[in-house]
């Protein structure tokens, strides 16, 4: 079983591969000995995506709330490094349709530290007027952060992708709540955008990331809870 | 008889043939017909009254001249349920047929097939019978003006059932806009009887606003306190229309007609076994009775509040059996086709007894039922009337109904409920002020059929009874959510789904808006649901579907449980995507989670009756001696309540301290009412732990003694302020008022074309959007339409204001050193509540964790 244990934060503090990380109740993780903030699946303009193409006006507030929550998480821990791990745009046009003083906020995110935007399926490009690094795949103490999660045995690779989500039930119910998935291996980021659902972690999709039992860091309202697969159900 | 003389021959021959005389409302309604009035026609069931409505057109049609073009609809005939203008249909083939009329009458719903319904656009019958829905789906259509053009007629029945809610504002503006279509045609309204048919003629009629302001005096039609403090403490730039503005709307221009009433209905309340239990939902206690009761009637129809008890009153008849009786089971969780047979089985006459719910309110007539049972209490006199009158449809013959008390409250309402039917009182009903979401709908419709005005259209809504008051400015608010959303943030002004032309005129952006629009009409809103599918094991092949049952039922069970449903125990296998699995399982002690179904509140006014009941102790001499010695024992152990009086004890129990309330003003009320009280608990530093509420009663735990707070501080009226709100933008029941004024006003979608997107999955996505929506606009249309859906609906707060303002200064605080005879029920009901919410929602999370480091530590 994956060795946890909880951070005066809130936060989860595991093992990955060898490298001491926190896994944050906002959802981020954060790479302490590094300095670096690491958020998946942002999603940004996700809202707006539906009404340029189908014209289903959502409340266009998606990109707004998520950057609320990047700079509560930027302001808690003042990180030197930023990674948008791919994905953070929901679709190429994303960019354009930004509200003025959303541009702004984002464009400010990379004034006093380093931003990497690694790229996702939904944004193959990367940004092309915002600022920052465009990369494919980073590698920081042995942890290789990337978009989509590789097949076979990947020891320490960072993802997102999949957008993980929890159902934890127990004899008084159910609830169904955006999680961490690690083996102590391999780590799946759940997705951080305003907008963005989440999959089972006992989908398909996950099956064959894994070879040992996993632990979900269920995000609660005030901190990560640690749940195992024996909590875990399918919707 | 002379009054016939008024049918021509054909018509008076038909009658006689039949042995038949025509009813004086009848003749009525084909008198308002000739003197081109709209009517609405109040009768009891059995009285004739379908035939009333069709009567003036069928007469019309035979009498019409031969056309060279050909011709449209005549008459259109809406109901609110799919079967019964199917029914309908089908009974009045019999007078067109007998009669030899060339008249086509034919139905149209979700069920008719494509190639009929495409029939019926080119070429439409004289009479088309329909649903509100259908009628959504031709008011969105281009060719709508044309082909309503020859509309004389519309009928609704079941009025009574339509008009206070989100379907009757949108049929009343569709109304609005048939009326546009084809300025001659009469309303005529079908009802049960209700507390005040002016509320059901001014939503059926036309309203012209007047331009002189009404004289002082005249303006309030029937104001509600309690519901409109509520608003405005809910939405402080004020409700749409609450405060009636300038320019009165006339009086509605639909005639009453009544037919007359027939004989008294027989009402007795069974005591089973001479005892009534302290407590209890189920009446288990006297099954034996009812079947035995059951036997001795031709055909019955048990009615129940839930679904649950449904099944569970089911089972246990079918226990009792011994003579294999058929006895049916119909509620809203099984399926179509399993209601169907069942329907059909009763219109054959095969059936002994249908144990039901509310799905057989309404419906077609069966002639031979002669006895409804009502098993636990009725919790409102006009419901039961309406349920009292589907037994024997002969007017001259009284209907028979038992009631059946569950418990002992329940005997005091059970008397209540019958005292009140034989006096002939029903609930009153509260004036309805027309749904902004429902209004959004209705505006991008009406852009998908034809290019608008905004002024034309503004005026063309007040003509509705429901929007006769709709400002400008809120008329304006909902345009703008329509085309661009309603957002402070200006993002979307180059994706308007409508946009104004250079004609000054407003339509629909583009073919893909307007059928977008189309697959989502309607204002019936349903609980998301999972399909309840035989089969087993993890990866189940579709198995034969038995039912469905609402999304939060499976997560009550765990794999390898058995439960009750469709009057069978089955095990639950698996819940895949929106499928649950289950296999039929041995018949032994099933686990039996409550499920939602229908919960109806205790109606105000019979609330208010069983109040007066337990004070006046010549009015005990009707219960039975246990329930007499009960009162009689409360009143010495603590004290009776007095009418505005709320009663209120206090008294330990094991390491608890209770605070016990006798509010008696339904659950929803009560519920609201224990969450604002545990937040202010919680800033008295008293430490609650928990409540539980009944229609009657609520119950408050705590850590520390609750004797000496200041009740009147405690209860005050402010509650509804600050806390309200503040618990209001948490709670589950906003998220879920949300989705549904989203999908009806179209900001999420049922059905995305090509993609079926379970309810399920939308459960979700509109939560996101509700959190991101609250706090970066909160005074967003939507917003305002979810709070004041919450406050009317799910939790009660204009009668929980009006109770509140009742009860100041009128708090009868009694201090126990011990429980009372009085809350010994609600004692009993602890531990059966599930708390529902986010604060349950982190309790499982953090037993999960537990159970984690447990096996860790092991």
């Amino acid at each position: 079983m994956t060795r946890f244990e909880s951070n005066p934060c809130g936060g989860l503090r595991i093992d990955l591969a060898g490298t001491s990380v926190v896994l944050r109740g906002s959802g981020a993780l954060w790479i302490e000995t590094e300095r670096t903030l690491v958020v998946a699946d942002l999603h940004f303009e996700k809202g707006s995506s539906y009404a340029a193409r189908f014209g289903q006006l959502l409340p266009p507030y998606d990109t707004r709330e998520t950057l609320d929550r990047l700079d509560r998480e930027v302001t808690a821990l003042s990180p030197s490094r930023l990674i948008f791990l791919g994905d953070s745009f929901h679709d190429a046009g994303g960019e354009t349709r930004l509200a003025d003083g959303d541009a702004e906020r984002l464009a400010g995110l990379a004034r006093d530290r380093q931003l990497i935007w690694a790229v996702g399926n939904h944004d193959e490009d990367g940004p092309r007027v915002l600022p920052g690094e465009v990369i494919d795949e980073a590698s920081i103490l042995g942890l290789v952060l990337r978009h989509e999660p590789q097949a076979g045995l990947q020891p320490g690779e960072v993802a997102g992708h999949l957008h993980p989500a929890a159902r934890v039930s127990s004899g008084r119910g159910s609830v169904r709540r955006r999680c961490f998935v690690t083996d102590g291996s391999r780590l799946i980021l759940p997705a951080f955008g305003a907008y963005t659902g989440g999959l089972n972690v006992l989908d398909d999709a996950f099956s064959g990331l894994f070879c040992r039992p996993v632990l979900a860091a269920a995000l609660g309202a005030k901190r990560v809870h640690a749940v195992g697969m024996k909590s875990l159900r399918p919707d | 008889m002379h009054a016939a003389a008024a049918l021509p021959p054909r018509f008076q021959d038909w009658f006689a043939t039949r042995g038949w005389a025509p009813r004086a409302h009848q003749l009525e309604m084909l008198a308002k017909a000739r003197a081109g009035r709209s009517a609405l026609l109040i009768a009891p069931t059995g009285g004739g009254k379908t035939l009333a409505g069709f009567l003036p057109s069928l007469i019309d049609l035979s009498e019409r001249a031969p056309r060279n073009t050909p011709a449209g609809i005549h008459t259109l005939y809406i109901s609110p349920l799919k079967a019964l203008a199917v029914d309908v249909e089908r009974n009045l083939m019999t007078p067109i047929r007998e009669m030899g009329l060339k008249v086509v009458a034919e139905s149209r719903t979700g069920d008719t097939g494509e190639s009929r319904k495409a029939r019926q656009r080119i070429k439409p019958p004289d009479i088309l019978l329909t649903t509100p829905e259908q009628l959504a789906l031709f008011c969105a259509w281009e060719g709508a003006r044309a082909y309503f053009a020859d509309l004389s007629c519309v009928i609704i029945d079941e009025a009574h059932a339509l008009w206070p809610s989100k379907r009757g504002d949108l049929l009343a503006l569709h109304l609005a806009r048939l009326q546009l279509f084809a300025p001659n045609m009469r309303r005529v309204g079908l009802s049960a009887t209700v507390d005040d048919p002016d509320l059901v003629r001014r939503w059926l009629g036309v309203h012209r606003n007047d331009q002189d302001p009404p004289p002082p005096g005249e303006v309030s039609a029937k104001p509600t306190e309690g519901a409109r403090a509520a608003d405005v403490q809910l939405a402080p730039s004020g409700p749409p229309g609450h405060i009636p503005q300038g320019g009165r709307i006339s009086e509605p221009d639909v005639d009453l007609v009544l037919g007359s009433g027939g004989a008294p209905p027989v009402v007795e309340v069974l005591v089973s076994g001479g005892r009534v239990p302290w407590a209890g939902h189920t009446a288990e206690h006297a099954m034996a009775e009812v079947y035995e009761i059951i036997k001795g009637a031709k055909t019955a129809l048990v009615f129940v509040n839930t679904r649950f008890q449904a099944e569970f009153a089911f089972q246990r008849l079918w226990e009792l059996n011994d003579e294999g009786l058929p006895i049916a089971l119909h509620h809203g969780s099984l399926s179509a086709e399993q209601r169907r047979k069942v329907e059909a089985a009763m219109a054959r006459g095969e059936l002994r007894a249908v144990v039901c719910t509310s799905t057989l309110d309404m419906g077609i007539d069966w002639g031979d039922v002669d006895l409804v049972i009502q098993l636990a209490a009725p919790k409102g006199a006009s419901r039961m009337v309406q349920r009292i009158g589907r037994a024997n449809h002969r007017l001259d013959e009284p209907s028979r109904a038992l009631f059946v008390p569950a418990s002992r409250f329940e005997m005091l309402e059970c008397r209540a409920a019958a005292d009140a039917i034989l006096e002939n009182h029903l609930d009153g009903e509260l004036e309805r002020t027309g749904a902004l979401d429902v209004l959004a709908q209705h505006i991008m419709g009406c852009a998908c059929s034809e290019p608008f005005d905004l002024v034309a259209l503004h005026d063309e809504i007040r003509t509705a009874g429901p929007y006769a008051d709709l400002s400008w400015e809120d008329f304006e608010a909902v345009v703008d959510f329509v085309s661009t959303g309603g957002y402070a943030l200006k993002s979307y002004d180059k994706f308007r789904r409508i946009v104004p032309g250079p004609d000054g005129l407003w339509r629909a952006r583009n073919a893909q808006t307007v059928q977008r629009h189309r697959m989502n009409v309607g204002a019936i809103v349903t609980a998301a649901t999972v399909n309840v599918r035989i089969g087993g094991g993890k990866r189940p092949m579709g198995g034969r579907k038995i039912g469905e049952a609402e999304e939060g039922y499976f997560e009550q069970l765990t794999p390898g449980d058995t439960f009750v449903f469709a009057g069978q125990v089955w095990r639950f296998n698996s819940l895949v995507g929106a499928d649950a699995f289950v296999s039929p399982a041995p018949n032994d002690d099933p686990k039996m989670p409550s499920w939602g179904g229908s919960k109806f509140p205790l109606s105000t006014y019979l609330a208010s009756r069983v109040r007066k009941m337990m004070q006046d102790e010549g009015e005990w001499t009707a219960l039975p001696p246990d329930v007499q010695e009960w009162l009689a024992w409360q009143k010495v152990r603590s004290a009776l309540p007095g009418e505005d009086q709320m009663l209120l004890e206090t008294f330990p129990r094991g390491k608890r301290f209770h605070m016990v309330c006798y509010p008696f003003e339904g659950r929803l009320a009560h519920t609201t009412l224990a969450m604002l009280l545990t937040r202010r608990l919680d800033r008295l530093g008293v430490g609650p732990l928990g409540f539980v509420c009944n229609d009657y009663v609520l119950n408050l735990w705590s850590l520390k003694p609750m004797d000496d707070l200041d009740l009147d501080a405690l209860f005050d009226q402010d509650m509804l302020g600050d806390d309200l709100e503040a618990w209001l933008e948490e709670s589950f029941m906003m998220k879920r008022s949300f989705k549904a004024c989203a999908l009806i006003a179209g900001l999420i979608e049922r059905r995305y074309p090509g993609e079926e997107k379970s309810g399920r999955q939308v459960t979700f996505s509109t939560d996101l959007i509700y959190d991101v929506l609250r706090r970066h606009q909160p005074d967003h249309l939507l917003l305002r339409c979810a709070r004041q859906d919450a406050a009317t609906g799910l939790l009660d707060v204009a009668r929980l204001g009006d109770m509140l303002a009742r009860v100041k200064g009128n708090i009868r605080n009694v201090r126990l050193d011990r429980v009372s005879p009085f809350a010994v029920p609600i004692m009993l009901e602890i531990g059966r509540e599930r708390a529902p919410g986010d604060a349950a929602g982190e309790a499982i999370l953090a037993e999960a964790e537990e159970d984690l480091i447990a096996e860790a530590m092991a």
